[in-house]
């Protein structure tokens, strides 16, 4: 939360005065959805929860064999693909999902151990990494 | 926001246009691009009343999301219709309609149906680019080529003349990179400097595309990663108008002969650049939904006269 709030006073420190109103506009808005942040619902251990464009925990730890459910809570859809998916030559390593419209899910067993970096390939600003120990 | 240079300031830019586009960005404006330059003239009935005889008017529509029914608009397919018949509405006569993409939400079949039956009723002609949500189906964009993509290159991108204006369609929603932005990608931007090689640096340009091609808001990936080089190529000619979509709400920026427009959505808004914790759907009260959605109606003017841009939303 303190990060996120940082983030918002260098985004209004960057923007001119023409659009610190439309911000000031918007504070309302910004507010609720503040609200809203602190009641994420209970999460299970092997889960990633997408929420609002970020996958939460960002990075998530598991045991060899662990099956990682990816969810969905977005308004918007996402997908979950592997970093590496187009230099994996085990396919079977790769995971790719498709669309995952809002409370959809994913499911992927990682059978060895190693750490697998994946983005959403429709907002790839969104990234997140599962380390198998 | 545009910057104000000197050059700018020869052409009579003044910040105060440029402002007044923010303020009245919920009713109308209307602006006349003389010499790739904006200026702010009127709100929309000045500006139906100001159209000449031999210009001809075509309109970008974009982010319809037929589909999504979530909160922030139950009715995405209600809120298209109440377009389209503001588009049937209007007195001056329009050549096509430009459609800078996420026509649908997810690109299911019954989604693009939907959109095209709607869109079908304005009766002129539809030149679609893809949004990235137009491209989830099972074979990443199949769906989106076999209805749009008849007589394109690669993923969708295209070019096509109208009254001498060089118009240019691109595709910069397709194998986006971990980390980065949107992406045209060398193919198509080799593409690109072919097609406008040989072309006379007098030609008016209009290239539309999804995401911005200029970085608007990194953080929230609203920009195109190699987008710069794209604009290299268009640097030499006179006049170049890019219509983008994608951010759901106004933005103008004028850099020398570039104009930048992005488009309202028809079907949700989303938040200003750092104003929410994601660019996720923003929820407004019901009676300010449609001050927020809306299309742009662009009138090029012949010869060496100026080309205007009319944003209209659902409200008025």
């Amino acid at each position: 939360m303190h990060m996120f709030m940082s983030n918002l006073r260098h985004a209004a420190a960057r923007l001119s005065p023409g659009r610190a109103v439309v911000v000031a506009m918007l504070i309302g808005p910004v507010v609720g959805a503040l609200l809203a942040f602190g009641a994420v619902a209970a999460q299970e251990p092997n889960e990633v929860v997408i929420d609002n464009f970020t996958f939460g925990p960002q990075e998530l730890t598991v045991a060899v064999g662990t099956t990682v459910k990816f969810i969905n809570r977005d308004d918007i859809p996402h997908t979950v693909v592997d970093k590496n998916l187009d230099k994996n030559a085990d396919k079977s390593k790769a995971f790719r999902s498709k669309a995952l419209d809002t409370d959809d899910s994913y499911s992927f067993t990682f059978a060895s151990a190693g750490t697998f970096d994946y983005f959403c390939s429709l907002h790839p600003k969104m990234q997140g990494k599962i380390i198998v120990k | 926001m545009a910057k104000k240079g000197p050059d700018d300031q020869e052409k009579g830019l003044g910040r105060r246009e440029v402002l007044e586009c923010m303020v009245w960005a919920g009713t109308g404006v209307l602006w006349t691009i003389s010499g790739g330059v904006p200026h702010s003239v009127g709100l929309i009935g000045e500006a139906a009343a100001a159209e000449p005889a031999t210009g001809f008017t075509f309109l970008q529509m974009s982010d319809s999301h037929i589909g999504f029914d979530k909160k922030a608009n139950p009715d995405a397919l209600g809120t298209l219709r109440e377009a389209v018949a503001k588009v049937k509405a209007m007195p001056m006569k329009l050549s096509f309609i430009i459609h800078t993409g996420d026509i649908t939400h997810l690109s299911k079949p019954e989604e693009f149906d939907n959109a095209d039956k709607v869109y079908g009723e304005t009766g002129v002609k539809i030149h679609y680019v893809p949004g990235e949500h137009d491209m989830i189906d099972e074979g990443q964009g199949k769906a989106y080529l076999e209805r749009y993509g008849n007589g394109s290159k690669g993923a969708g991108w295209y070019s096509f003349d109208d009254h001498g204006v060089h118009f240019i369609g691109l595709v910069n929603v397709v194998d986006l990179k971990a980390g980065g932005l949107g992406n045209l990608g060398a193919e198509q931007l080799a593409w690109l400097e072919a097609d406008l090689k040989g072309k006379s640096a007098s030609t008016p340009i209009v290239v539309f595309a999804h995401i911005p091609l200029q970085i608007l808001y990194k953080e929230w990936g609203w920009g195109t990663e190699d987008g710069t080089q794209a604009l290299t190529l268009l640097k030499r000619f006179g006049s170049v108008t890019i219509l983008n979509g994608h951010i759901h709400q106004l933005a103008q920026k004028v850099e020398g002969n570039m104009t930048f427009h992005t488009a309202l959505s028809t079907a949700f808004p989303q938040p200003a650049p750092g104003s929410a914790p994601s660019p996720g759907p923003m929820v407004v009260p019901a009676d300010q939904l449609r001050s927020m959605l809306g299309l742009s109606s662009v009138t090029v003017l012949q010869g060496n006269k100026p080309l205007a841009i009319v944003d209209k939303t659902l409200a008025g």
